[in-house]
Order: structure tokens, then sequence, then C-alpha cells
């Protein structure tokens, strides 16, 4: 407990770094855009209502959705700039992230600042011209001095939301607090949650608190309280960024970029590529949590330079392809089909499967003689089968269920543990796993043969992107992987940093596989 | 036809609002020197017509001339600048203090900072507002207090020309003839052309040099305070707007002299 809340401790520095950089800058365009956007829409009705409501659509689409969105539009852009400007921008982490965040800052400063301005006492903005001031004077000595307050409220609004939304740019790559939270969720490892949603929690509040100190100043004309609350922001801002300024220091080129989709297989497996490539004296970059479709598009644009995927994920998603020709014709094709399409190199296929299965307690298919999905079919009438929540919506289940005319007595769902909780007590006989999970050879569970082949394969191979695709020391550091690695192996190192008690970090649980 | 010294003209001043007609051929010509009062019932047009001298409303046909120069060609603020104006809501600045109030027209035409404190505390006496208010926000003073710094605010940069809309209106019976004798002491000393719209028929009748009633956006009247009280117009709604004060006059006289046979 005190190791885990040790561990999670050290991170903090550069996660809440990245974490403020990020918040700051896109408040700061936030507030660069829409302030003078919104001075605009005070004037003009019609601009007031087309900006409002286009701010108001943004913040109906869930932020992750937004942050996903940027990505590919980027990859496009970047595309381009690289074809007429002869150089692209990195389209995975910061920018998407500032990008949706800023989006998602305007509406709350985009609203207050119209509101306020066009709440100003009519008679003041007369006698204002009254007095002789011109359109501008008006606007910077009399309208918003007295728009401020309502327009700071919704400065504080954007960057409560902004503080709380970054945690989101996690899965787009960029190092975030939110690091703490996707991988805590994933691993069950709630005292990386706790950190995690703590210090973005805690950051929100202070930062609240330190623009209201400035909102109540400029609203009492108190000059010391407003002055504190920005000396207050600056000092904060400048505390959290000089992490970052001595990592970027300390940095000579950049180095390595592996990556992770946000599941524990795969940090244990990022851990275990970026080891092999320490091991030779080389730099690397993690950029674990990637979104599951971003991930392959990051590796095609070289945006990272090698991952782990499962070869029937690529065959439906990126080949398109529904039918299943069977283990290695599927590989194969996979080899030729990513370099022809993408210049992707499949380099290595690890050994093991993360494939969906169906799993049943050891005693209980002996005691009932089932131990293929043909037999299952032929005996398991009365048992019950439980699933996760998308399981019976996936093709696999459909695929399986027609090939073999599976029939239950009753179909249930489960969140994921509660269906191994399930399963033990006997409420479910039959359930829906994956393959490489720890928990089938921690709960002797064993996993149904599937004759017919009607389930995809899952191998797990290294992907390597097309700018390191002639990379030897990259080559040569990650093919000694391939067929390495079984998956009982696999499932040991899965359930290592799974488990409730003596859990362990992925780069440990990753030199289980080099044992 | 303006008179060849007019400081201010308005020719055949039309105003409509949403087809609705404010002013009509409102024609006035205003030499310097004079106080004249602008009467006349609730929404007759007196604030509207009062705003095209400075350019505040442009109106839809005729134009106004200040020294021979029709307005709507020059900019808006620097001749705003010019002329003192004192609004029907006073309209303070309610995020500056009373000084910066004040301040405000001589900051805009970037006097330096002594003369404008000088200035200031002139006004304060002027108008006679404790100097101590001088850092007071608007909202920490009497709506009398406002309406002198309303008052203080349109004579800041030295106008020759002041308009005035009910700058008395907040005010009670006894400060609001001080002040309007004030203001008639002000206008003499500094050379004023002066123009106030009022509700208050006596106090125009014992203030002004001349008095321009307006009804339903015309002009029915445009005479001199004696002319006026000798019954010179016929028609019948001056006759009602004079007879009233009048009439209160003379019961108070009366009124007075039956107290005085008593006591
Ligand atoms: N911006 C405007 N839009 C439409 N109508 C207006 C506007 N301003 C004034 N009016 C109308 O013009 C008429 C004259 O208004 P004005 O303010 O000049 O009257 P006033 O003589 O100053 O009245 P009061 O003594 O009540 O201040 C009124 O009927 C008023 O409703
Ligand atoms: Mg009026």
């Amino acid at each position: 407990m005190d190791d885990r809340l040790h561990q999670a401790l050290a991170l903090l520095p550069e996660r809440l770094g990245w974490h403020v950089a990020l918040s700051a800058a896109a408040l700061a365009l936030g507030l660069l855009i829409a302030l003078p956007l919104g001075v605009l829409a005070a004037r003009h009705p019609r601009l007031r209502w087309v900006s409002l409501s286009l701010a108001g659509l943004v913040q109906t689409i869930p932020s992750l959705a937004l942050l996903a969105l940027f990505f590919p539009l980027l990859l496009l852009l970047s595309g381009l700039s690289e074809r007429m400007l002869g150089h692209g921008f990195s389209a995975l982490g910061f920018l998407p992230s500032l990008l949706a965040l800023t989006l998602y800052s305007m509406l709350p400063i985009l609203r207050n600042t119209a509101a306020g301005l066009t709440g100003v006492d009519p008679a003041v903005v007369e006698a204002a011209r009254g007095v002789g001031m011109t359109d501008r004077q008006r606007l910077w000595r009399v309208e918003l001095p007295l728009a401020l307050p309502v327009i700071m409220a919704g400065v504080r609004t954007a960057a409560v939301w902004t503080i709380g939304a970054a945690t989101l740019s996690t899965p787009v790559g960029q190092t975030s607090l939110g690091d703490y939270i996707f991988s805590g969720l994933q691993t069950e490892d709630w005292v990386a949650v706790l950190v995690g949603c703590a210090a973005s929690a805690v950051l929100a509040m202070a930062v609240d608190q330190l623009l209201g100190l400035i909102e109540s100043g400029v609203g009492q004309r108190n000059r010391r309280r407003w002055v504190a609350g920005l000396a207050g922001l600056a000092i904060g801002l400048v505390g959290a960024l000089s992490p970052l300024a001595s990592v970027a220091l300390s940095r000579g080129q950049p180095g390595y970029v592996i990556g992770a989709k946000n599941f524990s297989e795969q940090y244990v497996l990022a851990e275990l590529m970026a080891g092999q490539l320490e091991a030779r004296g080389a730099r690397v970059e993690r950029r674990i949590n990637l979104g599951s479709a971003v991930a392959y598009r990051a590796v095609a644009a070289s945006e990272i330079d090698a991952y782990v995927d499962y070869s029937g994920t690529l065959w439906a998603n990126v080949l398109g392809r529904k039918d299943n020709p069977g283990r290695q014709a599927v590989l194969d094709q996979l080899r030729t089909g990513l370099k022809d399409r993408d210049g992707v190199v499949l380099l290595a296929p690890l050994g093991f499967e993360n494939a969906y299965a169906l799993a049943m307690r050891r005693d209980r298919a002996e005691s009932l003689g089932i131990r293929t999905l043909a037999d299952l079919a032929a005996k398991g009438g009365g048992l019950t089968m439980g699933g996760d929540l998308e399981f019976f919506s996936r093709p696999e289940w459909t695929g399986v269920e027609q090939a073999y005319g599976l029939k239950f007595r009753a179909r249930r769902q489960f969140q994921p543990t509660f269906m191994y909780r399930a399963l033990a007590s006997g409420e479910a006989d039959v359930i829906s796993a994956f393959s490489s999970d720890g928990r089938i050879a921690a709960d002797d569970l064993v996993l149904l043969g599937d004759p017919k082949g009607a389930l995809p394969p899952y191998d797990a191979v290294i992907l390597v992107s097309p700018k390191r695709a002639g990379d030897r020391r990259l080559i040569a550091a990650l093919s000694p992987l391939a067929g390495t690695i079984d998956v009982k192996t696999m499932q040991a190192a899965n359930y290592a940093i799974d488990r409730d008690a003596g859990k362990v970090s992925a780069a440990e649980a990753a030199k289980m596989l080099t044992r | 036809m303006p008179a060849p010294n007019a400081l201010i003209a308005l020719e055949q001043i039309g105003k409509i609002y949403d087809g609705a007609a404010v002013l009509t051929d409102a024609s006035l010509s205003i030499a310097k020197g004079q106080f004249v009062a602008l009467v006349g019932g609730s929404g007759a047009g007196k604030t509207t017509l009062l705003k095209t001298i400075n350019a505040l409303i442009i109106p839809t046909t005729g134009r106004v001339l200040i020294d021979g120069q029709d307005v709507a060609a020059q900019p808006g603020p620097a001749l705003r600048r010019r002329i003192g104006y004192v609004f029907q809501e006073v309209g303070l600045f309610p995020h500056m203090t009373v000084a910066q109030n004040i301040g405000i027209t001589p900051s805009l035409l970037d006097w330096p900072a002594d003369r404008i404190a000088a200035r200031v505390d002139t006004l304060l006496d002027l108008v006679a507002l404790p100097r101590e208010s001088a850092a007071r926000l608007p909202a920490a003073l009497s709506g009398g207090q406002r309406q002198r710094v309303g008052v203080a605010r349109a004579l800041a940069a030295e106008p020759s020309i002041l308009l005035m809309d009910e700058p008395f209106g907040a005010l009670d019976p006894v400060t609001r003839v001080a002040l309007a004798q004030d203001v008639r002491r002000l206008h003499e000393t500094l050379g004023l052309t002066t123009v106030m719209v009022t509700h208050d028929v006596g106090e125009a009748l014992l203030t002004a040099d001349r008095i321009v009633v307006l009804a339903e956006g015309r002009i029915i009247a445009d005479d001199t305070p004696a002319a006026l009280l000798a019954g010179a117009h016929s028609d019948p709604r001056v006759a009602a707007l004079i007879d009233a004060p009048r009439r209160q006059a003379e019961k108070l006289a009366r009124l007075a002299q039956k107290g005085g046979a008593h006591g």
C-alpha cells in the first residue's frame, strides 16, 4: 500500500506538470479566442446567436469523443502539411488535447462575456458616449470593467471544466493526471485512481479559489486581492511547470516511442519492449493508454514507433475482413496487407493469443465432460452463460452461437470482475473470457476448445512504424521476442499486476516474461 | 431662419422611430450666452431634441449646426468632449470614484494629471460638494449628490455649451431651488450657452431667458418668460402650462397674506 502510494507519487511531478501546462495553454487560448468573440457577439445579436449555438453544440459532444475526433483530423492536416510544406507535426498528444480543451473552454467565457457586456446599464453606456468616449474607449474604460465580474465567473467555470476534462487527454497520448485514472481503473489499482482524482480535484479547487480571489478583487476594486490571486496563479504555474523544464533540459535527442492501449497486458508488453531497448542503451518514451482506434493510426503515422496489437483486431478493423482462413494465414496476409496499405511492419508474433474464448471452472467442466464448444452445444442446454457487457453484441459471439448451435438455460451480463465471481459461486456455468487473462490460471479455469475454428485468432504481434521499419537497433531489440511468450506466462504476468494483494508494477511484471 | 450669430441652430429637425414621428419640423436658433428651457409633457420629445444637439441622436430629417458647422460631418467623440451633457438618468460610472467621474472628459482630452486634479477640486467647490467626496464611489452618494456630480462632470472640460436633461429631478425642493440658482450663476460666470430640459415650468420661468414649449414633437411656443406670463400665446396647451405655476403662486401669495393678517 505504502509502496504503491510511493510509486504513484513519484510520477506526480511530471503528470501534474503536463496537466497544468495543457490546462493553462487551453484556457489561455480559449480566452484569446472567446473574449474578442464575446465582445463582437455582444455588439451583433446574430453573431451572438450563432456563436453561442456552436459553442453549446461543442459542449454536448462528450469530451472524450471530442478529443478522439481531433486526432484523425490532425493526422489529415499533418499529412497535408507534410506534402505541401515538407514537414508535418505531431498529431498525437499535446496538440489534439489542446485544441479539444480549447473548444471546450470557450462556451462559458463566450457566454459570460456577451452576457456581461449586454448587461451593462444602458444609461451608463450612453453616458460614456455623452462624455466623448470613442467606441474603443467605451469598451475598455466602461463596458469591460463593469462586465469583468461576470466574465471572471465564466473564466472560473472554464478553468474547472478544462482541468477536469484534461484527464481525458490520456487516450490520445498526452501525459496528464488522467494516466493515474485510466491505468488505475484497468488494473484496479485504487491507490493510483485516488491519487489521480485527488490531484486533479485539488488543482481545480486551488485554481478556482485563486480565480475567485481575482474575481472578488476586481468586483470590489480591491487591488491587493486580485494582485494576490494573479501572483498565486503565476507561482503555481511556474512551480508546476519547472519539473517539465528540467526533464526537457536533461533530454538529448528524441528516443524511441513505445505505445500501449489501455489495459494491463498492454502495459506489461510496452514495458517489455521498452526494457529491451533500454538494455541496448536507447532512450524510450512511453505513450500508454492510447485509445484502441488511436494506437494503430499512431503507428501508421509514425507518431509511435512500436506497440502490440492482435491479429484478429487488425484483420477486422484495418483490413476490414470478416472471414477466418486460419491462424497462420491471417498472420501471413496481415504481414503483406499492413505493409502495402500503411508501410507498417508486422515484426514478431509473440507466441500467445489474447482471444475471445469461453471458460468454465475445471471441476464443473470435468464432471459434465465438456472440453470443447461442440461438447458444450451437446450438453450445455441446462447451463447459464455469463458475458461481459459487450460480448453478446459482438460478431465473435454470433459466429460461435451459429457455428455450434449453442443453447443455454439463461444468459446474463456482468461487469468483468463480477463475472468471474459469478463463475466461482456457480451463478454462471460458462463465461466469456480473454484467453490471456490472469484470472484463468488463478481461478483454475479451462478454456473450451474450438474445433470448427469459429473464433478468430488473436495473436499478439509487435507492429513497427514505417519510419522505424529499417531501424537496426529497434529491430535487433524487438525481433528476439518473437515466439518467446506462451499464454501461461502471459496469464501469470497479467495476474501479477491485476491481483488485489501483492500487486506489482508493469515493469516488474514484464521481467516475468523474459525469465 | 437661424440668426447669423446663432451658436446652435436646429433646422427643421424630424425624428421617426418605428414609423412614429417623435419630432416634427423643429427649428430653433440659440445665440451665444442664452439660457433656454425646454418644457413640455412627458413623451413630448424633449430628450430626443436635446440629444440631437451633441449628435447622440441623429435626426431622420433636418440638420444641426454648431458655430455654423454641421454636427453630422464631425467626429462624434470630439464634438461631445466640447459640449457638457447632464443625463436624465445621471449615468455616473459606478466603477469610478467621484473624482474620476468628474475628470473623465479632461482625461479623454489628455490633460495632465495635476491639471485634472485641480479642476476636480474647483468643480467640487462649484457644485457645493465636500472635497472628501472625491474618493467615494457613486453608490456611496445620495441622489442629489449624484446629480451634482453629473453637473460637475458636464462642466469639467470647460465647455462653452451645457446641455442638461432634468438635472434636478431627484432633489428636494429647497436644494432644487438652490441648485437651479447655482447653475444660473455658473451660466453667467462661465459665459455658457445652456439648454435645460425640465418638467417644472415654474423653475423654467425663474431660471431661463427663453422658454421653448414642445408638444407631440412640435415646438408650439418659443418666447421669453415675461411674454409667456403676459399671455402672448393663444394655444390652450401653452396657456394651461403657464397657468398652473402662476395659479399656484397666486394661491400661495394669498395664503401667505392671510397668515400674515392672523399673525
Ligand atoms: N429609442 C427609441 N425608440 C423608439 N421610441 C423612442 C425611443 N426614444 C424615445 N422614443 C419615444 O419618443 C418619444 C419622445 O421621447 P423623449 O424621451 O424625447 O420624451 P421626453 O419629452 O424627454 O419625455 P420625459 O419628460 O418623460 O423624459 C416617446 O414617445 C418615446 O417613447
Ligand atoms: Mg426625457
